[in-house]
C-alpha cells in the first residue's frame, strides 16, 4: 500500500468500536476522524457562546473561531472571499435556499433549467417546489449507453438556452464522475449559470473554484469526514448577492420595522438564526485534517479498491454491474439477475457488510434504467483490501443462497 | 375485484407454514439455513392477480414493493390477510408475522406482538422504522384496521 493505511484507520474511533463490521455505505455518510470530535469538544467545552451578537469577550472568541472556520473552507475551495462561503445544514438545505433564491432575480416564468438523469432528489425536488409552480421548465440530459453523462446531448439541450444548469459532480447512485470542466465551459458559453452538486464530489478531488470558474458549488459536511448538520453553499459574490433569502430572522437583517426589513450583507444575509457553530468548526477541522493527508494517495487507494472489487464481482455468476470501473469516485452499484436488491443487501447485512439497497434518492435514474434499484457498495480511504476480499466472499455466499 | 378465495387459500398456506416451516426455523441454528427457508415461504402463498397489485394496496414506506389485502368476516369479526412483495426476504418475514395474526379479532390483534418471533428466531434484531425492510410499515397498516 502506498500510504500508511493503519495510521489513517486508527484515527477513526468508529472502527475500534465496531471491529466486526465492514462499512461500505460511505456515500451515505462517512465516519469521522478523532480530530473532528476534538475540535467540537473544544468548542463546546471552552468557547461556547452565541456568535456575532453578545457584547462579551467570550462571544468575540466564539465569533473568531466561527469565522476562522469559514476562512478555512474558503481557502480549501480557493474562493475569492470568505463571504462566498454560506453555511448550510447540508446539500439539501443549500439547494432549497439556492433554488428559492434564484426565483425572481434570475429565473422567471418561461425560463428553462437543465439537470441530468443522474441527479439526486436534492437537485430535483427543490425545483419542483420553488420553480416549476412559477412557470420554470426543466430539461434533462440523458444517459449514454454506458450510463454516463451524455455531453453531445447536453450540447444539444443547451441550444434551448437554459438560464441555469445544475449537475452533480459525482453521481451518488453510480459513482460516475461527470465531465465537470466540459459542463462548466459549454454551459457558460451558452450563457447559463452553473450549479454543481458536490455532495459526492468534494471528497473525491480538491476543487478550485476560481480555476474552474464555478458559480455555485454545494456539499455536506458529513460526507467530508465532518459532522452532520453542517454544509456549504459556495457562490460567486455577484450571484450570491442576487439570491433572495429563504429564511428570515436573526443575523440576516439590517433593519426591521413592522412594514418591512432590509437585509444584511453577505454571508449573513443567507444565514438566518443562530448558526450551527460547532458544526462549522467541526467541518473546518475535517478539512484541516484532510489537508494533512496525502489526498492523491487516498484517491489512488480508492481507485485500487474499486478495481479489486470490480474484478472480484466479474468472477461471480449472475451479477449485473451498473457502474463502470473507470472515471469512478469509489461507488459500485450492482444487481443479481432477477433478484430484488433488498434481498441481496439483507443477506450481506447478515454477514455484517453495511451497504445500501434501493433507489438511492435517485428514483428518476432508476426509472430511466427500468430497474427496481441496486445494491450500492461505496468505498472510502479507510477501507482495506482485506475488507474488499471479505466482502467478495460474503457476496458470493449471498448470491449462492439466492440462486440455489 | 379481489377474488374472495385468495383469503381462504392464504389462510391454508399460512397454517401449513405454521405447522411445518416454523418448527424447522425454531430448530435451525445457522443463519444460512434459516434464510434458505425464509426465502421459500413466499412461494407457497397463492399468487396475486393484477387486481391485488393495484396501487391502493401498496404499503407506503418500504424500499421494496409490498401489497397487503384485508378482509374482515362480518359474522366472526376475524381479520384475514393476503400479502405479496417483490422482495423474497421481506415477504418471508411478513409471512412470519401473518402466521401469528391471521384470523385474529380486533381485540386479539391489539394485544399481539408478532415481531417478537423474529427476534426469537434471530432473523431481525429489532423492527426499525427504516424504509429498508418496511416491516414496521406493514405492521402499522395491519394494526390500523382495529
Ligand atoms: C449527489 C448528492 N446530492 C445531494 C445529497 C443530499 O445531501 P444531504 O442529505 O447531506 O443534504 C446527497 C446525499 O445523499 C448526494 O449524494
Amino acid at each position: 500500500m502506498d500510504f500508511d493505511f493503519s495510521a489513517l484507520r486508527q484515527q477513526f474511533p468508529f472502527f475500534t468500536a465496531h471491529p466486526d463490521w465492514i462499512y461500505l455505505d460511505n456515500a451515505a455518510t462517512l465516519h469521522k476522524p478523532q480530530a473532528v470530535f476534538d475540535a467540537m469538544d473544544q468548542f463546546y467545552s471552552h468557547q461556547n457562546s452565541n456568535v456575532h451578537r453578545s457584547a462579551h469577550g467570550l462571544s468575540q472568541q466564539a465569533t473568531a473561531a466561527f469565522e476562522a472556520a469559514r476562512t478555512t473552507v474558503a481557502q480549501f475551495l480557493n474562493a475569492r472571499f470568505p463571504h462566498e462561503i454560506i453555511w448550510t445544514s447540508g446539500t439539501t438545505a443549500g439547494f432549497n435556499q439556492l433554488v428559492f433564491g434564484l426565483m425572481g432575480p434570475v429565473l422567471q416564468s418561461g425560463d428553462r433549467v437543465l439537470i441530468s438523469t443522474m441527479e439526486h432528489h436534492a437537485n430535483i425536488v427543490p425545483w419542483h417546489i420553488h420553480a416549476l409552480p412559477f412557470g420554470v421548465e426543466l430539461d434533462v440530459v440523458p444517459l449514454t449507453a454506458e450510463y454516463r453523462f451524455d455531453l453531445a446531448a447536453f450540447a444539444e439541450l443547451l441550444k434551448r438556452r437554459p438560464k441555469v444548469v445544475s449537475i452533480s459532480h459525482v453521481s451518488n447512485a453510480l459513482g460516475h464522475i461527470q465531465p465537470i470542466a466540459d459542463i462548466v465551459r459549454l454551459a457558460k458559453a451558452a450563457g447559463a449559470i452553473v450549479i454543481l452538486d458536490g455532495a459526492q464530489g468534494i471528497v473525491w478531488e480538491k476543487m478550485d473554484a476560481q480555476a474552474l470558474d464555478l458559480d455555485f458549488y454545494l456539499f455536506s459536511g458529513h460526507k467530508l469526514y465532518g459532522p452532520t448538520g453542517s454544509g456549504v453553499l459556495y457562490g460567486k459574490t455577484e450571484y450570491l448577492e442576487l439570491l433572495r433569502p429563504l429564511l428570515g430572522g436573526g443575523e440576516m437583517i439590517k433593519t426591521v420595522s413592522f412594514s418591512g426589513s432590509s437585509w444584511n450583507d453577505l454571508p449573513y444575509r443567507l444565514e438566518a438564526g443562530t448558526p450551527n457553530m460547532a458544526g462549522a468548526i467541526g467541518l473546518a477541522a475535517a478539512i484541516v485534517w484532510l489537508q494533512q493527508q496525502d489526498i492523491a494517495a487516498m484517491q489512488q487507494h480508492k481507485k485500487a479498491l474499486v478495481q479489486r472489487f470490480y474484478q472480484g464481482c466479474r468472477q461471480i455468476q449472475g451479477l449485473e454491474l451498473l457502474s463502470g470501473p473507470t472515471t469512478n469516485a469509489g461507488i459500485v452499484a450492482l444487481n443479481l439477475k432477477n433478484e430484488h436488491p433488498a434481498d441481496l443487501a439483507t443477506l450481506l447485512d447478515q454477514q455484517k457488510i453495511a451497504v445500501r439497497a434501493g433507489t438511492h434518492c435517485a428514483m428518476p435514474l432508476f426509472q430511466a434504467l427500468n430497474s427496481k434499484g441496486s445494491v450500492r457498495f461505496s468505498f472510502a480511504c479507510y477501507n482495506s483490501f482485506d475488507e474488499i476480499d471479505r466482502t467478495l466472499t460474503a457476496l458470493a455466499t449471498a448470491v449462492e443462497l439466492l440462486t440455489e | 375485484m379481489i377474488r374472495p378465495d385468495i383469503f381462504t387459500e392464504t389462510a391454508a398456506a399460512l397454517k401449513n407454514i405454521y405447522d411445518n416451516q416454523l418448527p424447522q426455523l425454531r430448530q435451525l441454528k445457522d443463519w444460512q439455513s434459516k434464510y434458505r427457508i425464509l426465502m421459500t415461504l413466499g412461494k407457497t402463498l397463492p399468487a396475486f392477480d393484477n387486481d391485488g397489485h393495484r396501487d391502493e394496496f401498496l404499503v407506503q414506506g418500504c424500499e421494496s414493493k409490498a401489497w397487503l389485502l384485508h378482509y374482515q368476516d362480518p359474522v366472526t369479526t376475524q381479520h384475514f390477510w393476503a400479502f405479496d412483495s417483490d422482495a423474497r426476504i421481506v415477504k418471508g418475514l411478513i409471512i412470519l408475522l401473518l402466521v401469528q395474526l391471521n384470523g385474529l379479532t380486533s381485540e386479539e390483534l391489539a394485544k399481539a406482538t408478532p415481531e417478537l418471533l423474529l427476534t426469537e428466531l434471530q432473523l431481525q434484531q429489532n423492527i426499525s422504522p427504516s424504509r429498508s425492510n418496511g416491516l414496521l410499515a406493514v405492521l402499522n397498516k395491519i394494526k390500523a384496521v382495529i
